[in-house]
């Protein structure tokens, strides 16, 4: 098979994958009070990914991430489960979630709220699923 | 648990231990360790008979369920003592003889008792539960073990055929007797026979009362094999012979006349009982008869003579019901007919089951039951034939054996029904004396024929397998024990007439009883000269006269042929509901995905829409509707277009980014109605789901990539038009109807209060139904882990091949 040079669109991925990244991050963070959350922003960052994926090979994106992404999967779902069942040890019924403002160093006044870990959970399952069925089709061949 | 209760559950009891004496003790015949269960039980039994012939009862209960009302009652009456002595006495000298029958070297012995003594027991269980549902379980354990006896000999295809039919038939009617049972209860409130009994008046209004007669009927005929259901006695006889001797003429299919005569009290104020019980009876007796001259097996041969004797008892049993219509009389004629029942069901066990005997002593010896082949025995087998011919003679009804005397009482019987002058009796009551003589003439021509062309005519031991002698002195200790009874209540009736007879008439007749009635029995040798005396001569006389003519009329059973004989009709509707059911499966479950989805639409569609008319559900009503601006009707053009485009491309490629269109307009529809969230996600969904198809399309084998269009089906199309037209039509109904306010006020109020976050959406989705998200990312986790173990599964499947 003859070797394309597709030195543009790698060098153009390496600038764009972060711009979407930063994106993704900012509709996962955003999803509380403006259009987003975990599940679209996870979207966004499996597609920086598949765009790795697309411009550079399977190796390649496996040696910058080596992560095992069933693992994340699960990781994200115990997350997610933890969330909801960290609830009953104030003895308020599972999936009660609890917020309140804290006065964090560099950030000020910021409020923190229990459902962004769950939404942390819901991310990383989508990542964790997405990159799963495409690398899984993508190896067969 | 009382005394009588163990004596009830003793046989079940002692089969446990039977394997062991099996394999344990070699050398000693495992029946001899039988035979003291039916012997011991026989002994405990007679101790009960001076208290039933007192006119007392016993009554034993031993909870069982007594939630649902269901307990093991044992209650010891004169019906139920009669044929637990039945049970036991014949069943110990079936035992015995079995033991001289069934050599210990070559059978499974330890199958054969097991099986027997389950039979014992469930018999025993059967006559002497007083609640119906006890009695239903042990009526089936009878079936149930019956089916194992009959398919004693397993590798025999015959034995395994005519143990699969009469399972067929006695469960069919068990399970008709337990719907009888059933409808007994709801109108009852009661299990118990003996309360039923009292409350026959009230049952008798009730609209249940005709289909459960009806049930419990169906239940007695089959297990007694009354005609039509008489088919599988025949066939029974694969069966060892004791086994014939015991359940298939002394005792299991006595059942259903125990039945009959036990629910006598509760059903037999209806006209519809007593025609019933009374016509199938003899009809059964006549057709039996009838039969059985013209059987070349022995044992055939007494199969159809007991199914004929059945309906013998039967009828007089329905008869015997009119008693309760005339208790006002002194002398209470119709009372003679359940005398005779009872006495012909005690006579009909001693010399039918000695003749059975017999036959099993003649294929013993012979090697052959065929009467073709047999001839001339009678030198050689002289006790045999003793006891056949007198066995054969007290069938027929000769003086000076009890069959003599229970065939006088039968006559009697059937000639006081052209006195009876209810339920139209008056008019065709007189074809049951007629049938019955008639019967009584076929019945004389095969008992003869049994004895001489067994026993005399000329001797042809050519044609046998074995050279006949005569049995051993064991085997013949049992008939000839029956035969001696034959000969002594022959001539000695009286001896059983307050012991046992009494009792059981009084049982089955209680109302009578209790209204003052004295029940005498008193069984004359000489009735003076009676219109019975002369039918009986006239039965002899005809009988000798069709049995000397026998070779010029016997082509009249030729005529019938097999396809529509009762056994020929049996195994065509069996065969017949197998292919029938095969085709209907095979017709149905055609194995396409397409017909099934073809199956789900059109129901989907049936029920909806039948819904809909007869609920008159649909209203179409605009005044919640929202005014309809361009820009949505031009983005609903383009979904059209996208979504008619998929049915009607040639290629599957447009087909696929036709589905991109539509879902991207679905997307931009998401956006015109202020749903951000939702755009974002069937966006990039959207895109992820064509690439997928877009690798399916890749992957396609060569030969479906070729280009071709959709085919047109009409079905397919009307009826995917029709699920349009239903989902359309529930949805303007249901939008047009709201039956309550949205609750979404509440989650505007409360998403900064309670949940401190702006975007509703993302609120309800982690917050307020955080829930349902969980379980969304578990789906999504499956479906990965899914895909992932289908495709790294197939590789390495593929590399190891």
């Amino acid at each position: 098979m003859r070797k394309t040079n597709d030195l543009i669109l790698q060098t153009v991925t390496k600038v764009i994958s972060f711009i979407i990244i930063l994106f993704s991050i900012h509709l996962f963070f955003a999803g509380h009070y403006t259009p987003g959350g975990g599940f679209i922003g996870g979207l966004m960052t499996a597609a920086a990914l598949v765009l790795l994926l697309l411009a550079y090979d399977i190796k390649t994106l496996d040696n910058i991430l080596p992560f095992d992404y069933k693992l994340m999967t699960a990781a994200g779902l115990l997350i997610a489960v933890l969330t909801a069942a960290g609830s009953l040890l104030f003895n308020v019924p599972f999936f009660t979630h609890a917020y309140d403002y804290f006065d964090l160093p560099l950030l000020g006044e910021t409020s923190l709220h229990t459902a962004v870990l769950f939404d942390i959970g819901v991310y990383m399952v989508v990542i964790g699923i997405t990159m799963t069925i495409i690398q899984t089709i993508g190896e067969s061949e | 648990m009382s005394l009588l209760h163990l004596a009830i559950v003793l046989p079940f009891l002692a089969a446990v231990f039977i394997p062991f004496l099996f394999k344990g003790l070699k050398s000693i015949h495992t029946g001899w360790f039988v035979l003291l269960v039916p012997l011991f039980l026989f002994i405990y039994f007679i101790q009960y008979l001076p208290v039933t012939g007192d006119g007392e009862t016993v009554t034993k209960t031993f909870e069982w369920i007594p939630s649902l009302g269901i307990n093991f009652i044992a209650h010891v009456d004169g019906l139920g003592l009669l044929f637990a002595m039945l049970i036991t006495g014949i069943g110990a000298l079936v035992v015995l003889y079995s033991i001289y029958y069934l050599a210990k070297e070559k059978e499974a012995l330890h199958n054969f008792y097991v099986y027997l003594l389950m039979f014992m027991g469930a018999m025993l269980g059967v006559v002497l539960s007083d609640n119906l549902i006890v009695l239903y379980m042990f009526w089936e354990f009878t079936s149930i073990s019956s089916f194992l006896l009959i398919g004693y000999w397993y590798d025999r295809e015959r034995s395994r055929y005519g143990a699969q039919k009469s399972m067929l038939i006695t469960v069919f009617g068990g399970l008709s007797m337990l719907g009888g049972i059933v409808l007994l209860y709801l109108m009852g409130g009661t299990f118990s026979i003996q309360e039923l009994i009292g409350l026959s008046d009230v049952l008798i209004t009730d609209p249940l009362f005709v289909p459960a007669l009806l049930l419990i009927l169906l239940g007695a005929f089959t297990k007694s094999a009354q005609f039509p259901f008489h088919i599988w006695l025949p066939d029974a006889m694969e069966a060892p012979t004791p086994v014939s001797a015991y359940l298939h003429s002394a005792t299991m299919v006595k059942a259903g006349i125990y039945l009959v005569a036990r629910m006598s009290p509760v059903f037999a104020e209806s006209g519809l009982w007593l025609w019933l019980v009374a016509g199938f009876g003899i009809f059964t007796l006549f057709w039996g008869s009838f039969n059985a001259v013209k059987q070349t097996d022995l044992k055939a041969l007494l199969a159809y003579s007991t199914i004929s004797q059945l309906g013998l008892i039967m009828s007089l049993l329905g008869v015997g019901a009119a008693a309760l219509h005339y208790d006002y009389l002194d002398d209470n004629i119709y009372m003679i007919a359940t005398i005779a029942a009872v006495f012909h069901l005690i006579n009909h066990a001693t010399f039918k089951g000695s003749l059975f005997m017999m036959a099993g002593i003649v294929d013993h010896e012979t090697g052959t039951r065929d009467i073709r082949k047999l001839g001339g025995l009678v030198n050689l087998m002289p006790i045999t034939f003793t006891i056949a011919i007198i066995g054969s003679f007290s069938m027929a009804g000769l003086p000076p054996f009890n069959g003599f005397l229970s065939k006088e009482m039968f006559l009697t019987g059937m000639l006081s029904v052209l006195e009876l002058d209810l339920f139209n009796l008056s008019t065709w009551g007189v074809l049951f004396p007629v049938i019955a003589w008639i019967a009584s003439v076929f019945t004389f021509v095969y008992s003869i024929k049994l004895v001489f062309k067994t026993f005399l005519g000329k001797p042809q031991f050519d044609k046998l397998p074995k050279k006949p002698h005569e049995a051993p002195i064991g085997m013949l200790i049992s008939p000839l024990v029956l035969i001696t009874l034959v000969v002594v209540f022959g001539f000695f009736p009286n001896l059983l007439s307050n012991s046992l007879i009494k009792p059981a008439v009084e049982a089955i007749l209680p109302s009578l009883v209790e209204s003052g009635q004295e029940v005498d029995v008193h069984i004359y040798f000489w009735h003076g000269f009676q219109p019975e005396l002369f039918m009986t001569l006239g039965i002899i006389l005809f009988g000798i006269v069709l049995y000397s003519t026998l070779a010029k009329w016997q082509g009249v059973y030729n005529r019938i042929p097999e396809r529509f004989t009762l056994n020929g009709l049996y195994d065509r509707g069996l065969s017949g509901s197998e292919s029938g059911g095969y085709r209907l499966t095979s017709g149905v479950m055609t194995g396409f995905m397409r017909t099934y989805l073809v199956y789900i639409f059109s129901f989907f569609v049936a029920i909806l829409m039948s819904t809909l008319i007869i609920k008159q559900g649909f209203v179409y009503d605009t005044s919640g509707l929202a005014a309809i601006k361009s820009y949505e009707v031009i983005l609903a053009l383009v979904l059209v277009a996208g979504a008619v485009t998929i049915l009607f491309a040639k290629s599957r490629l447009t087909s696929i980014v036709a589905l991109g269109v539509v879902g991207y307009s679905v997307a931009l529809f998401f956006v015109l109605f202020r749903a951000p969230d939702l755009a974002l996600t069937q966006l990039v969904i959207e895109t992820v789901t064509v690439a997928l198809f877009l690798l399916c399309f890749y992957h396609l084998p060569e030969i479906s990539r070729k280009e071709e269009r959709m085919r047109f089906r009409f079905g397919n199309a009307v009826l995917s038009v029709l699920v349009g037209i239903t989902i359309t039509l529930i949805a303007m109904s249901a939008f047009s109807q709201r039956s309550s306010e949205s609750i979404s006020q509440y989650h505007i109020d409360n998403v900064y209060e309670l949940a401190a976050g702006g975007n509703m959406v993302n609120v309800i989705l982690v917050d307020f139904r955080g829930f349902d998200t969980l379980f969304e990312i578990c789906v999504l986790g499956v479906a990965a882990l899914g895909i992932y173990a289908m495709i790294r599964y197939r590789s390495a499947r593929s590399e190891n091949e």
